[in-house]
């Protein structure tokens, strides 16, 4: 079996380990603060960059090279926003850090607003996780107590200080500039970028960084061992460690952390996560969270891949694939949020793609006529479709739908929704094809119930 | 507004963590409904007036995002997550469990006053489900023995 090599979870879920102040300076907690704010801020930078930490919110941006993109020129004050609104149906590796490990979060954050001169630092956490959001506010209470955030922290002159801002149950608050917009105190339409991006122009105008939770605690990291002895973990391109959260149809579903791209899909599901459930076999997966296009098992994915120098080429079942944000790219998907959704032969594809569809129909913001008129369309039709309405032209106007979507929006969202049903269709076009021919029936004992 | 006196000083409080005080709409919105149990008209004039807003700001807030009610629930508040992870593994039928439990629909105060039932989309928790969540406190790898359970202890503890 694969080694785990938990960085961010090291303490996750370890007997004894709790979320106070004590428990993490008892096992080295804010040594490596004490440390970076000795440091010149330009370095701390640079070992971000060096490190080549992608983020871990979905898309993998270089997180140095969003850190690079501050105007530090514009004499207004920088912003930090902490995006702890992880509402990617799949995913919930935030959960554990901020209920289990807060002060890692938090010195991680410490860390990033001393780097980019930050004064003033927001998390934004879901409205779902109350408990999560008071468990934060009492350790950044800790950390006031202990000079760690506030005023002249650890004597050195700089001062920040961070504040706990709760959602209200809306998925579109995880995009960046929707959660700017939320903070602002109003509804969470995303705005258009380019031309201006949150780093120039974010939270009251001003230039914001918008960090994933996962992606801070990383930074500590860095801060600890080096940008460079950091990029030596995981795969060139792929650095550090990922959180893979597993949910669905395996034995031991749950979240497991390896370095980037050392471990394939198979390993994953079968030898970590125990497998198919008794007397089933795989069907299909999402690796990144519900927006990402589905993988089919049994299906192969050829072409070839740049290892250093060369061009290799490569032909992969979808247990062969490397989990890193790359290789799942070449293969027409996304690692996006780390969310591995599996499904076994019990599922009926159409029932679950209309659920998926009932999920971001729910969650559009409403802001663009595309996604506002296109996920509620998709949702109408494979909702009719699971209850034995569906008409011959169906599937293809599914499609049709789907493909008029991305790219005419003015967020991500607009893929996000249209994924789904574009990949669905393709890869199990036969189960959408003749599904007018299948008539309402009486579902089976037992049988799966999803929409 | 009547509100007890701790929300009057949480809110008083919250405002100072911004520079703008509209940012503080949404977390005044939580103190409110956390005290009052909804959004009034009320509520949401006086929100406005606290934070030299309109009225409409507050409202198009409100109506935006789903955990803001504009009426009453239960005294119990039972969230079902309806997502996928959840639904494979059982979520459905967690739901109506819940629902037959407590004779009531979706969104709806049950007859005894009890609980209202939601589905809700996804609760973060996708490796444990199903999830639900009563009130504030989750509950995982839920069964439909386990809804009896705690559909017995939600009437056990109305009691006290």
């Amino acid at each position: 079996m694969p080694e785990q090599r938990r960085i961010i979870f090291k303490h996750i879920d370890e007997p004894g380990y709790t979320n106070d102040i004590a428990c993490y300076l008892r096992n080295g907690g804010y040594e490596v603060l004490k440390k970076a704010v000795q440091r010149k801020p330009e370095e701390l930078i640079d070992e971000v960059k060096k490190s080549g930490l992608r983020g871990r919110g979905g898309a993998g941006f270089p997180c140095g090279v969003k850190w690079g993109l501050v105007d530090r020129k514009s004499g207004k004050p920088i912003y930090l926003i902490v995006n702890a609104d992880e509402s990617e149906p799949g995913t919930f590796k935030d959960r554990y850090i901020i209920h289990q490990d807060p002060h890692q979060l938090i010195e991680g954050i410490m860390i990033s607003c001393f780097a980019n001169n930050v004064k003033q630092a927001y998390i934004y956490i879901r409205g779902e996780f109350p408990i999560g959001a008071r468990i934060l506010e009492k350790a950044i209470q800790e950390a006031r107590d202990n000079n760690f955030v506030g005023q002249n922290i650890l004597g050195t002159g700089y001062s920040c200080d961070i504040f706990v801002h709760r959602g209200a149950g809306a998925y579109i608050c995880g995009e960046e500039t929707g959660l700017i917009e939320s903070l602002e105190g109003k509804r969470a339409n995303p705005r258009i970028k380019p031309p201006y991006f949150p780093a120039v122009l974010g939270l009251y105008q001003c230039p914001t960084i918008v960090n994933n939770v996962e992606t801070l605690c990383h930074v500590k990291h860095i801060a600890e061992v080096g940008g460079e002895a950091y990029s030596k973990i995981g795969t060139p391109g792929n650095t550090g460690t990922r959180i893979y959260c597993v949910s669905g149809h395996v034995k031991r579903p749950g979240y497991y952390e390896f370095e980037c791209g050392k471990v394939t899909m198979g390993q994953l599901l079968n030898e970590v996560c125990g497998g198919p459930r008794d007397g089933r076999t795989f069907k299909a997966v999402i690796p990144g969270g519900s927006s990402a296009k589905i993988l089919k098992f049994g299906e192969r994915y050829k072409g070839k891949r740049k290892i250093g120098a060369d061009m290799v080429d490569y032909d992969w079942g979808v247990e062969d694939v490397p989990m890193d944000f790359d290789c799942l790219a070449m293969i027409g998907t996304m690692g996006g949020s780390g969310g591995v959704i599996v499904m076994d032969d019990s599922v009926n594809m159409v029932e679950a793609l209309a659920n998926i569809n009932a999920f971001y129909s729910h969650e559009s913001c409403g802001q663009c006529t595309p996604c506002r008129e296109g996920s509620l369309w998709m949702k109408k039709i494979t909702t009719r479709m699971v209850h034995g309405d569906a008409r011959e032209a169906d599937a293809a106007l599914l499609k049709g739908v789907a493909d008029q979507i991305p790219g005419r929006t003015i967020c991500a969202f607009g893929e996000a929704c249209s994924w789904p049903t574009q990949s669905f269709i393709a890869k199990f076009g036969d189960e959408f094809k003749n599904y007018h021919l299948t008539k309402k029936q009486e579902k089976a004992p037992g049988a799966l119930e999803l929409v | 507004m009547n509100l007890k006196p701790e929300t009057f000083a949480r809110i008083d409080e919250v405002i100072t963590h911004y520079p703008v005080k509209r940012s503080a709409t949404l977390p005044l919105l939580h103190l409110i409904q956390e005290d009052v149990g909804f959004i009034s008209d009320e509520a949401i004039e006086w929100i406005a007036a606290k934070l030299e807003l309109q009225p409409i700001n507050v409202y198009e807030v409100v109506t935006f995002y789903p955990m803001f009610r504009r009426k009453p629930i239960g005294r119990r508040h039972v969230k079902v997550c309806r997502t996928l992870s959840c639904a494979l593994n059982g979520g459905y039928k967690v739901c109506d469990r819940f629902k037959e439990e407590f004779k009531t629909e979706l969104g709806q105060v049950s007859p005894d006053g009890e609980v209202t039932v939601e589905f809700v989309e996804c609760l973060a928790s996708c490796g444990t489900g199903p999830v639900v969540m009563i009130d504030d406190d989750l509950h995982e790898n839920v069964t439909e023995q386990k809804v009896t359970e705690l559909s017995a202890k939600i009437r056990a503890e109305a009691k006290k």
